[in-house]
């Protein structure tokens, strides 16, 4: 199997595996449920998501 | 055959994100959406942050910079009001001027150039199929969590409090933020002219122009053809303006990365036994309350995985993409790269997107810090790569 073969394989593989594990912890934690008003603007709550300046 | 993989593409979309919806709710399949379109807009026109400020450093070709300071003026622009407005419902990018800001800006800004990517960078080209930033993925990820680890030890070294430019009002935010911008534009246009004169027209700027003209007394008027803006920079900037926009309507908060891949990284290292509860960071809220909670409710992981998703529908849009495969030891330092990025980054509050670009469109002087340093880090960066043969 030639270098692009064998990483496109891999490629493909490393995807199906995120995309299993996301379905797996979606499931686990399904008892949880934390669903915000679709759009914050106009909402009257405050903005409360996880970011990388420190919230 | 290319229009069945088209519609594939498109129905891969439109499902993902209803399944996010039925999942997570609809603001999170909004996020997905958006996220597809700000990996469709970086992959379709390599809208490159790393790539920019190199094509500056080894070039002096300002248009990346150009792209990017256009960003931050048109963000800016359409957020300032409605952050200044919205009485708490949306927030911006704000964050302390800390010891931990200036080291870990310098040392993502040189990482970044090792690993060809910065944290959207990284994300994009994974998704288009790019086995060096494919590799930085798990590491920068792995960083990540381990830098918000640390993150309350390296901000007790201390520093100055957060200057939020829009405690003066927007307008004068907005000035401000326009007016740096501007100067910084200005400057890499001066360089870049005065680099150019210095040396001479290169063989094929000198042949464009022999055809363009038909006339042997081209050197004095050649420009070389770098000297045009692409489109697709422009273009690119408009687009994620609007995305960025969408975004903080939507999430109540800008465009993030490197938060959502701490997550996955906190979440991996738990599930293989890791103790986190009595973690720095992880172990109290609000983030141990994100570990309890799917993925697909966090707004930056969402964002995060519409954006991969978005990159490799665009990177396959007129077939597979081009393959290059990169040395052991390319591969290797790329995955070092990725470990340093994701551990500074959480130092900096921040990667080109969350500090850079969202700390200088929120008006927030820390985004203009982590930007001279992350720049300043990029010039050592790209001798080191020249020294591990990229």
């Amino acid at each position: 199997m030639d270098k692009e073969r064998l990483f496109r394989t891999g490629f493909a593989i490393f995807w199906l595996v995120a995309l299993g594990l996301l379905v797996l912890d979606t499931a686990s934690s399904s008892n949880i449920r934390v669903e915000p008003p679709p759009i914050a603007l106009g909402s009257g709550q405050a903005a409360s998501g996880g970011h990388c300046s420190g919230r | 055959m290319r229009l069945f993989s088209r519609f594939l593409l498109v129905f891969g979309a439109l499902a993902g994100v209803l399944a996010v919806t039925l999942a997570a709710g609809l603001r999170q399949g909004l996020l997905a959406l958006l996220g597809i379109g700000f990996g469709a807009v970086l992959q379709g026109a390599r809208f490159g942050f790393t790539t920019g400020w190199r094509d500056f450093i080894e070039r002096r070709d300002p248009q990346g910079l150009w792209a990017q300071m256009l960003l931050m003026v048109l963000a800016a622009a359409l957020t300032l009001p409605l952050l200044a407005g919205s009485g708490g419902e949306l927030v911006g990018a704000v964050a302390p001027l800390t010891i931990s800001l200036v080291l870990g800006a310098f040392l993502f800004g040189a990482a970044m150039q090792l690993a060809d990517g910065c944290g959207s960078g990284t994300l994009y080209k994974a998704g288009g199929g790019s086995p060096l930033s494919f590799v930085v993925l798990p590491t920068f990820a792995f960083g990540s969590f381990l830098g918000a680890s640390h993150q309350p030890a390296w901000i007790e070294l201390g520093g100055l409090p957060a200057v939020d430019l829009l405690a003066f009002g927007w307008p004068t935010a907005l000035a401000l933020t326009v007016a740096g911008c501007s100067l910084v534009a200005w400057l890499a246009g001066r360089v870049a002219r005065n680099a150019r004169g210095d040396a001479p027209p290169s063989p094929q700027a000198v042949a464009e122009q022999l055809v363009r003209t038909g006339t042997a007394s081209f050197v004095a008027a050649a420009r070389p053809a770098q000297s045009r803006w692409a489109t697709r920079w422009w273009l690119g900037a408009l687009l994620l303006a609007v995305l960025y926009l969408a975004h903080l309507v939507v999430a109540g908060q800008p465009w993030g990365i490197v938060y959502g891949m701490g997550v996955w990284g906190a979440k991996a290292v738990s599930a293989l036994g890791w103790d986190l509860s009595g973690d720095a960071f992880w172990g109290v809220a609000p983030h141990a309350q994100r570990l309890v909670e799917p993925i697909l409710a966090d707004v930056t992981s969402v964002t995060n995985i519409g954006l991969i998703y978005g990159a490799i529908a665009a990177s396959r849009w007129n077939g597979a993409p081009k393959f290059t495969a990169p040395s052991g030891r390319r591969l290797a330092a790329a995955a070092v790269a990725g470990l340093v990025m994701g551990y500074s980054a959480r130092m900096a509050f921040g990667c080109n997107v969350g500090a850079y670009l969202g700390g200088i469109a929120s008006a927030s002087l820390h985004g203009w810090v982590w930007f001279a340093l992350a720049f300043a880090g990029s010039i050592v960066g790209v001798r080191i790569r020249r020294r591990v043969g990229a």
